[in-house]
């Protein structure tokens, strides 16, 4: 009996964290788990992300801890991505050997789950504001800027190609676009970048003001801006067709975002699918949600993520975001010059995606200098061109690094 | 299992290889002009689409309109709506139902601490 006890205690998790070797990363990441948890469920940082990623995170590192092999291994998918290996880009070895999360994590690595939320995206998207003042799509470009900047950033820091391509993504503001370039180009910092995206995304609305101030003048801040043109319904049915089309046939490597982001808005703007709308809207997208999450999570195990590199990760996240910001309000303070005044340059830091954040907060920021101003509506043509920018960014990137 | 032995070997393992500052720097520029590039002729196209839409749509417009036909003598002169009184114009409302317009309006009125006959609405429309 007492040598059962003995057994016991030494095959538990809390006997492993002081014998095993990597026992106090895998302490320290079960702290910041919850701390995620908390920044997710208290202050509601992007909470229908961050708490899955957040007990992806606690479940991995707990497994890790008392050496169980119920939910995920790390082994099989260090064997999956060894090129040369047995395993190598082995799906068999997985489904046969996984757990649940294992098996969720599928998804990421095909790169189906972005693709998924992408149609879903487009299905809740209005496109009707960036056709009436398709101007904004210069804004949407112009926001890109960080993507490139940390992208240089991350190479002056000794990250190899590829990884400071999947770094430099996260000034796109996009997490499905940010997690299909990394799964792509650098798994390997998978679980860092999808949290610097997802936690800078839901810290738009401090990172942004401070530089929409300081960028701007009074003046220019009140400026109030004409009402647009009203879209008809066949405009709206033909925009995804153009688009798919178009950007696709430009760089083909955007056809898994640009395509599932056009054809959920395809559903949503036709009127005869609207059963599938709702779908992409609603059930579609939670369920996505739910597995991205948690399998996005599962990645950050202390082994992996412990390390100066996510230092650097974190660091050059803001740098995007920044960048990516300052970018869009010179352009729009050029597009106010040239239009006499009329463009107010607060919808550029709108560009940087981040879906309707990015705008609420050129509304508030506006509103604040000027309380008859409404830039909602304007702010939300440069808003959605920054998801078609990011998109284009992203295909340029896998294109470049991906070959 | 003995993928532990596997693991180690591979964990630092990094995806493609380092690049020297000034190729970074090309591709860099050449990434931002790709985004800039093709979203401009995005933009043209939208701009060209429009117009043949709205065009199109001026022209039905156009048709759909009756022919001017003699005034019938009885008819008696139009009068015009009246208007609610202390009202400043008419709204349009896309997708709104009648009740919630009115609602947003009275807050609007009530933040800017203005009677509402003294502000002019154009449009309430749902952001979706």
């Amino acid at each position: 009996m007492l040598q059962s006890l003995a057994n016991l205690v030494t095959e538990s998790g809390f006997a492993n964290i002081l014998t095993s070797g990597d026992g106090w990363k895998n302490l320290i990441m079960i702290a910041i788990a919850c701390v995620l948890l908390y920044l997710g469920i208290k202050k509601q940082y992007e909470p229908l992300l961050m708490v899955g990623i957040a007990m992806g995170c606690l479940l991995a590192n707990v497994s890790a801890l008392s050496k169980s092999d119920a939910l995920y291994h790390q082994a099989l998918w260090d064997a999956f991505l060894q090129e040369g290996g047995e395993f190598y880009h082995d799906y068999g070895h997985i489904l046969a050997h996984g757990g649940l999360i294992d098996i969720l994590y599928i998804g990421v690595k095909a790169g189906i789950y972005p693709c998924l939320i992408f149609i879903g995206i487009g299905a809740m998207t209005d496109f009707g504001p960036l056709i009436s003042n398709p101007k904004s799509l210069l804004l949407g470009a112009a926001a890109q800027f960080g993507v490139f900047f940390a992208f240089l950033g991350a190479n002056l820091l000794g990250f190899t190609g590829n990884q400071a391509a999947s770094i430099g993504i996260i000034g796109g503001a996009d997490g499905p676009t940010a997690i299909l370039t990394t799964t792509k180009l650098a798994p390997e910092l998978l679980g860092p970048i999808a949290v610097a995206a997802y936690s800078y995304m839901a810290l738009i609305p401090m990172i942004q003001p401070p530089l929409m101030k300081a960028l701007t003048t009074e003046k220019e801040r009140k400026v109030k801006m004409e009402q647009l043109r009203e879209v008809s319904k066949t405009e709206k049915i033909i925009f995804p067709i153009i688009v798919t089309i178009f950007i696709v046939l430009l760089l083909p490597s955007t056809a898994p975002l640009i395509g599932c982001l056009m054809f959920g808005n395809l559903l949503k703007e036709s009127g005869v699918t609207e059963r599938l709308s709702d779908v992409a809207q609603n059930a579609l997208m939670n369920i996505v949600t739910l597995f991205l999450g948690i399998s996005v999570g599962a990645t950050m195990v202390g082994s992996n993520f412990l390390n100066v590199q996510t230092i650097y990760i974190v660091v050059l996240g803001l740098i995007a975001f920044s960048f990516s910001t300052i970018g869009g309000l010179l352009v729009g303070k050029l597009m106010y010059k040239l239009s006499g005044g009329k463009i107010n340059p607060l919808i550029g830091s709108a560009g940087v995606s981040a879906v309707p954040m990015a705008a609420r907060v050129s509304q508030k920021v506006g509103q604040k200098e000027n309380p008859s101003n409404f830039l909602l509506m304007h702010a939300m043509g440069p808003n959605v061109a920054g998801v078609i920018g990011s998109a284009i960014a992203a295909g340029f990137l896998m294109s470049v690094f991906g070959g | 299992m003995n993928e532990e032995v596997v693991t180690t070997a591979v964990r630092t393992a990094v995806s493609g290889t380092k690049m020297a500052f000034g190729d970074a720097m090309v591709d860099a520029v050449l990434g931002y002009l790709v985004v800039f590039i093709g979203l401009t002729l995005l933009m043209c196209v939208v701009i060209i689409a429009g117009k043949i839409m709205v065009s199109k749509a001026k022209e039905k417009k156009a048709v759909s309109a009756p022919a001017p036909a003699a005034p019938a003598p009885a008819a008696a002169p139009a009068v015009p709506k009246e208007k609610a009184p202390g009202s400043a114009g008419e709204v349009k409302i896309y997708d709104t139902d009648p009740r919630d317009a009115a609602m947003i309006m009275a807050i609007v009125a009530d933040k800017l601490q203005k009677p509402l006959n003294e502000l002019r609405f154009v449009s309430i429309k749902e952001v979706k």
